[in-house]
Order: C-alpha cells, then structure tokens, then sequence
C-alpha cells in the first residue's frame, strides 16, 4: 500500500535535490513554505500537526531544505508533506503540496460496510492495523 | 422596403404616426452612445441580406431584442421608452469579409429580471436570431454588468473551494468517461469506475446520454458506482468521485436522484446542457444547499456555438453557465477530437476562470468583463486525448482543469487501472519538469519517455496512442489572426 495523497505520489519518491528544485519554483513565485506532519493520513484528516509555521519569509531554498532533513529527523516513521501557500487574492489557498516524507511499511486503510434498507450501504473508512516491523 | 417619413433627429415626437419605419430612425441607432457601467452590451456578428444596409440590420437587431415590434404602436407613448429602447451603438466591417459586420448594442439594467438566465436569453436571443432582413446572425460576446453579476449566485464551490476539499493541489485534475456509453450494465459499468479511479484518476463520469435507460436504471448504476469509489478510497487513501448524472426527464426526478446521490455519500453530481437553464439554475441551487459538487455536461451546445456566422458562441455560454452556478463545465481541449481553436478556446478558460478578463481579440473576448469575486468554473477538457499529449495540455489548458482521457483510460491493452496510471504519472512528470523550469512544451516527448522507463503502463500507452492526433482547420476561430489547429 502506498497513499497517494499529493502532487507527486506517483513518481518515485523525491531526491533532496529534486525537491529543491520545487521549493525554488514555489518561492519564485512568491508562495510561503510549510512543513506538515501525521502519523494519521485518513484522507478526511484536514489537519496535520505543523512542524512550525509557514516560512512567510523565507526567501531561500536552503534554508527550507534545512527544516525538512529536520522535520524527517525528528518524525521518523511518520507522513511528512511540504506546502506551499498563495496568499493573492482570488487564491488564498494552497497552490502545491506533496509527500516529503513517509513510513517504510504503510498501513493502508480498509472499508467497514453497513448495509441499510434497499441495498444502501454506509462506508467508513478504517485505517488498517500497523503493519509489524 | 419601408415607407416614412419620420426624422431620425426626432424620433418620439413623431411615434404616433402609424406605419412601418425604419428601426435606425426609431432610434435604436445611436452612434454617440457612450454605454454605461450597468449596461448589459451585446457584440453581434451580422450578415444582412444582400441590399440590407448594415446600420439598419444593426438598429433592427437592438429594435427586436429590445422594446420594437414591425410597426408603430401608439402604446410606446405611455412608457419611457428612450429607457427601454436599446442602442446599436457601434458598427465594425469584420476584416476579411465584406458580408459582415460586428454591431455594438447596449441594454438598460431594467431590461432584465435579477437571477434569471431565462430572462436574459429570452430578451437577447429569444426572438431576433429569425430576423428575414438577416442572412445570419451570431452572438460573439456579452458583457454582463457587475451590478447584474451580483444578482447570481454562481458556482457552488468554485475552484478553491474543490481544491481544498479534495485535498489536490498544484496538478490538473484526472477524470474519465465511463465507456462503452450504453450497455452496460450497473455492476460492470461500477467495474469500471473502480479500476479507473484505483488506477490514479480523481474522477470518473457518466456521459451526457446516461440518465436511466432499460439496459441501466439510475437507482442501480448510483449504489455500483459508489461501491467502486469508495473501494478506490481505500486502495489509495485520497478523496474520489463520480459524477453521477442526475438529469431526467422532469425536475422532481432530478431532485429524486440527486437526494439519493447525496443520501449515499456522493460528492459530486452531473447535469446535461439539455436540461435548460432554469433546470440548472435549480440543480446549483441545490448542490449549494447540500454541498455537493455539480458538473455540467455542454451536450448539444455545438448545434448553436460552432458555426461562425450563425447562433451563439460558447463563450457567451460559459457567461451564462457561470452566472446561474456550475463548478465544472466542459469547455474544449484544443489538441482532442472536437472543435477548439487555441486562442478561442484560452477565451472560454479565462472566462471561467479568471476574475477579470480584459477584451482581447487574439482570444475571441470583444469586453473587459469584471465577475466581482463570483466563483469561477473549473474547465473540464474531454475528448480524444491520451498521455502522450501531456506536455500539450499542461501547456495549452493551465493548471485548474480537469484532462478527461476516457478512452485514453479505458483503451489501456494492460487494463483500465493501468490506463490511468499511465496518466497520473505522465501528469505528475510532466507538472515536476515545468515546476523544474524545464522547457516541458518541446521537451515534453522526452520527459514522457524518461518517465515511461520506471512506469511500464506509461510505456505501452507512449508506443500505442503515438500517432493519434485530430489535425483539421477549426470553424471558429477569431477574425485578427490566422490560427493554426492542433
């Protein structure tokens, strides 16, 4: 199981260096960097914990790359993803985000069914067991 | 052909002689006319009968679209009509073709109930397009006032709105049309949607002509469907969805199929064009009140929209759509199988999308319009594209689109899943390499191929779709340039 969540899940994971190259992009055009974490990757999950606030700014690639080996160091085994915010108006949203960082073996999720009246079923969600080390 | 003796100098002293006159002495000609920030403006593109003379054709076209009628009617004198008259105000040879003209016209405010796409087509196109003075007539282009834009209420969700709750950022969107279009049935059209959503898509969809036939009723392919999303869920830990497409033959089976669209955990329901604007006025009203995702289908708009002399350009009609309130709406894809000539197509995206779009007749657009914060449309490109065409999409189309690839997805020889990983990862390559700052429009073929080396589905998709392109002269294309069709 690997999730897909992000811009670039389906490419092999990224070098430090290719990553760089995105944090450049999204600087160049004047979006603030943040770094989140979860050990909870539900897709519904809106809210990762922030490893610090967005890097308004920040205006070096460097430096950023410097949190990130730092947010991997200290959330080992955890999902790490990096954003970048577009503050324009019109936007004000996230304008790129994708996985920086993930667990070695990825518990996956599976769906617990209900079935209502009239063949209706109700899904959840469940993350699945941790996998064993 | 007409007989009067009416001075145009003074046209409402003299409207109680009976008769018919010409419409530039009635006053729907008036060249000094300088319109107003309330005005609704119409760009005509008119081509008289031969001896018609062009500024009359014009006058008649605001007389019919606005307060005229054939003959003098004392009535007109117990009403303000210099008001409600609307003006011919502007007149322009098209280059290149001596028949043509592109007439100017302005409308009061007053002419036209708040909220109410009926109202205004009804008034602008509702009687005029029939005109015997006239060969052919074609609205290019409106300019809708912002006083006018406030009395909608727009998309839903809008784009950002989508984005956020999808939780996809940065990349298009990937969908898929559900294919063969009839005949399958529920559980194997649900197959479908499954592997193309496991496989990497964000969305699948029932085409314009999948309502609720014998060989698959609605009720069936709606609990199917959802066993399929929910299951790719699952398999890929984002949000999925299909648009599921709730048009019918009366509103109460519309509402009936999207309240059980919503009861089973849908976020995105569909409508066809066909359904009227009124219909799809209701339909967004609803989807805002249940938060639901609405995409519309433009079935049958190229009966009106893709001859250039004659009917309405689908850039008037995406005004239109985004007023009443869509989140998505198909609006070309330049490189596919249907009609799209680059820079006319850029003119329905930027009216989509952008907040303020100015005139601009490289792109087809005669106005500046202004949207007032109005959420903008998310653009959906469908049919005949494939990965290959990654780089040329990317390019042509931006970012905040959703790319199609139904039989791009579904005529993988290695299954449907891997039709869509093909694309998602054609799709992520080639968004890193612009992002890298690389020359992804030339060097697109060569990034494909690099990335096709760790993703065999891409491989196969690469050698089989390669020679498949839709290269022939587009109708409707603007009059400054030549343009070439790709």
């Amino acid at each position: 199981m690997r999730i897909t969540q992000g811009t670039f899940s389906y490419l092999p994971d990224l070098s430090d260096e290719q990553i760089a190259a995105q944090v450049q992009y999204a600087l160049d055009n004047g979006w603030a960097i943040s770094i989140e974490h979860t050990d909870d990757p539900h897709p519904r999950n809106a809210y990762w914990e922030m490893y610090g606030l967005p890097m308004f700014d920040v205006r070096d690639a460097a430096a950023v790359m410097s949190d990130v080996r730092a947010a991997r160091n200290e959330h080992v085994g955890e999902y790490i993803k990096l954003n970048a915010y577009d503050a324009r108006l019109g936007r004000q949203t996230t304008a790129l985000s994708f996985i920086i960082g993930r667990p070695e073996q990825e518990a996956g999720f599976h769906l617990e069914r209900s079935e209502a009246n009239d063949r209706v079923v109700r899904y959840q969600l469940q993350r699945s067991a941790p996998v064993e080390r | 052909m007409m007989s009067s003796t009416i001075d145009a100098e003074a046209p409402a002293q003299k409207r109680t002689h009976s008769g018919v006159a010409p419409y530039a002495q009635m006053g729907y000609w008036e060249p000094g006319y300088g319109p107003r920030d309330t005005d609704v403006l119409c760009a005509f593109r008119i081509t008289p009968q031969p001896g018609v003379d062009p500024i009359e054709a014009a006058a008649a076209v605001a007389g019919e679209s606005s307060t005229a009628t054939w003959t003098i009617v004392w009535t007109d004198r117990l009403t303000a009509h210099d008001h409600y008259r609307a003006r011919a105000y502007r007149l322009d040879p098209v280059p290149g073709n001596p028949q043509q003209y592109i007439a100017y016209i302005a409308y009061d405010l007053d002419l036209f109930e708040e909220g109410s796409i009926a109202n205004l087509t009804s008034s602008i196109i509702g009687n005029v397009f029939g005109f015997k003075a006239l060969l052919a007539l074609r609205l290019e282009d409106m300019r809708i006032p912002v006083a006018y834009v406030k009395t909608f209420a727009g998309p839903p969700h809008g784009i950002v709105m989508e984005r956020e709750y999808l939780n996809k950022f940065g990349r298009p969107l990937l969908g898929a049309t559900v294919k063969p279009k009839l005949g399958l049935s529920a559980r194997n059209y649900g197959r479908v949607v499954y592997e193309a959503l496991r496989g990497g898509l964000d969305f699948t969809k029932d085409d314009e002509n999948i309502n609720s036939q014998p060989f698959m009723r609605w009720r069936d392919r709606f609990l199917f469907c959802m066993e399929g999303v929910k299951r790719a869920e699952a398999a890929s830990g984002e949000i999925k969805g299909h648009y599921l497409n709730v048009t019918a033959g009366d509103m109460e089976a519309m509402y009936e199929r999207a309240e059980f669209a919503k009861e089973i955990g849908s976020i995105i329901v569909m409508i066809d064009l066909t359904i009227g604007y009124t219909a799809m006025t209701s339909m967004s009203k609803w989807a805002r009140r249940n938060g639901m995702l609405l995409h519309l289908h433009r079935a049958g708009h190229s009966t009106y929209t893709r001859q250039k002399s004659h009917g309405v350009s689908f850039r008037v009609i995406a005004k239109w759509v985004r007023l009443l309130g869509v989140d998505h709406v198909h609006a070309g894809t330049v490189v596919g199988k249907l009609e799209g000539d680059p820079n006319t197509t850029k003119g329905y995206y930027d009216t989509l999308r952008e907040d303020f779009s100015p005139a601009n007749p490289r792109t087809g657009l005669y106005f500046d319009q202004h949207w007032a914060s109005l959420n903008p449309v998310m653009p959906v490109a469908s049919g005949g594209i494939h990965a290959g065409q990654m780089h040329q999409l990317l390019h042509y189309l931006g970012e905040d689109v959703v790319l199609q690839f139904g039989g791009g997805t579904i005529g993988h020889p290695d299954g449907i899943a891997a039709g869509a990983t093909a694309n998602r990862v054609a799709l992520e390559a080639i968004v890193l390499a612009r992002n890298e700052g690389r020359d992804y429009f030339n060097e697109g073929p060569d990034i494909l191929r690099r990335a096709a080396r760790t993703c065999a589905p891409l491989a196969r998709a690469l050698d089989l779709w390669k020679d498949v392109s839709f290269d022939y002269a587009s109708t409707d294309t603007p009059d400054v340039t030549p343009t070439p069709s790709y």
